[in-house]
């Protein structure tokens, strides 16, 4: 705790007001002044913390604005309070280049100014709202009044590159597959990559702005939402938020039923991203194999329980559904047959040169840019970045188990891939640690009865779903009513490793390097 | 008489090429335990192509609506001089095996064209992708075809098989390493897996499918189908040049009907070959392709070597 202590020495001798409250075991609020929000975030990098989220949240005629830091598993949120008639802010993102994206995002949908922010241009703005239209203002109706046809974006500038046999490609948001809409934009010279540059927001839904007035219910539910594979974690970062606002505890079999959903979610989704990994060097055998065992494990998740994704299956409060002996022994069952089939298959991959000479050396992250960007999850642990909610500040029901956390240093394809594959094991093992403490407790315990929480009582969720750190924020209004939802995917801060994890590869690399990050599109977009 | 069956032969390779895709792709399903479907697929998807508008680009020129006729054109004629259920094709006389290969040049020609005139960042990166490996693939593929033509001191086609037939079956090391080097070669032309792969949806990575991603309808079949036959057309050249036994000497029916099922046979295992070799292997990085064209040529020329060496003193 003595970094901690240090930090807010040197934020008290900066003549920094201020005032602080506890909200949780492992988060900690501070308000100060705006003048400061630049001097803050300087301090905090000197202190090598990691700036984990920026969002905004409106209340009457000013603008809340946080900031969370985080370091050693201690969160640290930081509020200002600015005037809403003409609001600007030092900008963050000159210190903390996780935060440009963020900050932008939050200008393009609040309209507040961060002042000196290295980038101008918008990023959740496409043209879809006129120019001094705010969607996540008060004043501007959930139904918004679109265009009849969104004008197109011209006025976004990429960085452009010049020289002999310099070339341009764009590629998407309409792709030859079925995926997610994203536009990259390469500068190339020959296969070379020299430059790459995202431009995300297309599944721009809205789900901050739909979010307000929610129920607690309809909150949980819109938050499964957010990004379709991370349903799990989503929803659960949703309910922790929700909880610390109403201030109620959930019973102890709820939490373990939905720390064995959280692990599922993140076997399945890790299985599905080695085959897709195989699959983009062509090695179709271990992708269909991969394919089926995502498949196996995705029906018992229908069987069991009624959803293959188990959305909706975490409500605010505790779980809807229970795990009972019989399905216990089946799902360790499962878990013994999983072992065996990956105890055949992983090998063959390993062995095969022609999938190693793809995969090593390929897309490398180093630790430094990893560090930088604050990346998550595994792209983070397979760049040295020592991290995982679970073991550092561990919530129910991980706080009296052991989370392995597996590390990789070579930061390139075959690192994110093996340590996708340790995650696996290690879920596996937290699996059926959790089962054997479900025995123990009595069936049925699966809801705690929900207190209504006051004007203004807020609550920040911290889960560590299948691609890293879920952040969510949530304040209730009047009636049990959500006035405010941000949900902070990790993809956030993924997406900009990825851009420079490409440098220096080909052309062709570009896919399996994107797949080996797997980022969120709907997730970063909101 | 002759000229029928050259003609005949024609559309039968023609006719028989989309079914030789269905096979492949059934043999590959398989392999990686999925439930194929039927084998005249590919025909079905081509009926289907068929139907369907032609999207055309407005920046599209006339090559771009010209270009799948003239491949396909070039696709029939070379499958016309090549030997496939006799070996006494008439054709093979008026064109040989070195216009054979400029026929494929041909069709390259006008797909790398086609692939640049609509002006898409992808179009230009699959013809340059494409240009680059065939003018590695080319030079390996005249050695191995060359080191055959020595030998049979012809390069007519059927003239060089009925050689090979009349000498009876010799081990030859240049024919082996001709023969490895024009695998190579296929796999590389024809667009497979490790060089290229013809199922993949991540345009970035494409090479041939790059360059025809603009194509739609109609002309998206006859290039499909053009595919289908080079294919075919480098299945049937190994298997009758190095294997001929089995083709058809004589016009007699009986003689003929051998022929096919020789052929189709040959046509069968190499699929099987072919399939467990693009199931056993990823694509490789895109600058290795130069080493493995290298290491084909290498190959053809060991091959022409040893041909000179060992067997030419006779």
């Amino acid at each position: 705790m003595s970094w901690k202590l240090t930090f807010l020495q040197q934020i008290v001798d900066a003549d920094i007001f201020v005032k602080s409250t506890e909200m949780s075991p492992h988060i900690e609020l501070y308000q100060i002044d705006d003048t400061h929000w630049q001097q803050l975030a300087q301090i905090a990098n000197a202190n090598q913390l990691r700036w984990a989220a920026g969002f905004a949240v409106q209340s009457g005629e000013q603008f809340h604005v946080h900031a969370c830091f985080e370091r050693k598993g201690t969160y640290l949120l930081f509020r200002t309070t600015i005037n809403g008639s003409k609001p600007q802010l030092p900008s963050q993102a000159t210190v903390y280049a996780a935060a440009n994206r963020s900050e932008r995002h939050t200008h393009d949908l609040f309209g507040i100014e961060f002042l000196q922010h290295p980038d101008s241009r918008g990023w959740t703005r496409h043209q879809a709202w006129r120019r001094h239209e705010y969607p996540l203002r008060h004043d501007f109706p959930v139904t918004g009044a679109p265009a009849e046809i969104t004008p197109p974006d011209t006025s976004y500038h990429f960085v452009e590159a010049h020289g002999i046999g310099v070339y341009e490609i764009p590629v998407g948001p309409v792709h030859a597959g079925i995926i997610e809409p994203g536009h990259f934009r390469f500068q190339a010279v020959g296969e070379l990559i020299l430059n790459l540059e995202e431009r995300l927001g297309y599944v721009h839904k809205g789900i901050e702005k739909i979010a307000e007035g929610r129920t607690p219910e309809g909150l949980a539910k819109l938050a499964g939402r957010v990004s379709g594979d991370t349903t799990v974690a989503h929803t659960w970062a949703a309910c922790m938020a929700m909880e610390q606002a109403a201030g109620i505890h959930i019973p102890r079999r709820a939490t373990l039923i939905r720390g064995i959903f959280a692990e599922r979610e993140r076997i399945a989704n890790h299985l599905g991203d080695i085959g897709a990994i195989c699959n983009d060097v062509a090695f179709t055998f271990a992708f269909m194999q991969m394919m089926r065992l995502k498949e196996l494990w995705c029906r018992t998740n229908y069987e069991l329980f009624g959803h293959r994704f188990l959305m909706d299956k975490i409500v605010a409060g505790g779980v809807n559904v229970d795990i009972n002996d019989v399905a216990g022994k089946f799902i360790l069952i499962e878990i013994n047959e999983l072992r065996v089939e990956l105890a055949q298959l992983i090998p063959a991959m390993d062995l095969s040169s022609s999938l190693e000479d793809r995969i090593y050396t390929a897309g490398y992250l180093s630790p430094q840019t990893a560090e930088l960007f604050g990346t998550l999850g595994f792209i983070g642990r397979a760049s040295g970045q020592d991290f995982d909610v679970r073991r550092d500040a561990p919530y129910a029901p991980y706080e009296n188990v052991k989370v392995k956390v597996p590390i990789e240093t070579q930061g390139d394809i075959a690192s994110r891939f093996w340590v996708r594959y340790k995650e696996i094991n290690a879920s596996l093992k937290l699996i059926e640690q959790f089962i054997a403490q479900l025995e123990l407790l009595p069936e049925g315990d699966l809801l705690a009865s929900w207190v209504i929480p006051d004007n203004g009582r807020f609550g920040l969720g911290i889960v560590e779903g299948w691609r890293g750190e879920i952040m969510t924020y949530v304040e209730f209004g009047r009636n049990n009513a959500v006035s405010r939802f941000y949900p902070r995917d990790p993809s956030q801060f993924n997406w900009e490793p990825l851009e420079k994890a490409v440098l220096n590869n080909i052309v062709p690399d570009f896919p399996v390097c994107n797949k080996s990050f797997n980022c969120s599109y709907s997730g970063s977009d909101l | 008489m002759n000229g029928l069956m050259a003609v005949v032969q024609t559309a039968l390779f023609v006719a028989l090429s989309p079914l030789l895709m269905g096979f492949l792709k059934f043999c590959k399903c398989w392999l990686q335990n999925r439930r194929a479907p039927s084998f005249l697929q590919p025909y079905r998807d081509l009926l289907k192509l068929t139907y369907k508008q032609p999207v055309i680009s407005q920046e599209a020129s006339w090559l771009f609506c010209v270009a799948p006729y003239l491949i396909f054109t070039a696709m029939i004629l070379a499958a016309s001089v090549v030997p496939f259920i006799a070996v006494d094709q008439p054709t093979s006389a008026e064109a040989d095996v070195i216009v054979l290969v400029g026929f494929f040049a041909f069709a390259r020609f006008f797909l790398a064209l086609a692939g640049l005139d609509i002006g898409t960042a992808f179009g230009g990166m699959g013809s340059s992708r494409e240009m680059t490996i065939s003018s590695l693939a080319e030079p390996a593929m005249l050695m191995a075809v060359f080191t055959l033509t020595m030998t049979a001191s012809t390069t007519n086609l059927s003239g060089a098989i009925e050689h090979v037939l009349q000498e009876g079956l010799i081990l030859r090391p240049s024919f082996v390493f001709a023969l490895f080097a024009l695998i190579l070669v296929t796999m590389a032309e024809t667009g497979r897996i490790p060089v290229d792969n013809p199922t993949t949806h991540l345009e970035l990575t494409m090479i041939h499918e790059a360059m025809i991603l603009e194509y739609s309808g109609r002309h998206l079949a006859l290039i499909e189908w053009a595919s289908a036959l080079k294919l075919m057309l480098y299945g049937v050249l190994i298997s009758n040049i190095f294997f001929p036994w089995g083709i058809a000497e004589s016009f007699t029916l009986s003689a003929l009907g051998y022929g096919l099922l020789a052929i189709l046979g040959k046509l069968v295992f190499l699929c099987i070959f072919l399939a467990l070799a693009e199931t056993a292997v990823a694509k490789m990085r895109l600058f290795r392709v130069q080493e493995y064209l290298g290491f084909a040529y290498l190959l053809g020329v060991l091959g022409m070597l040893s041909h000179i060496i060992l067997e030419s003193t006779r």
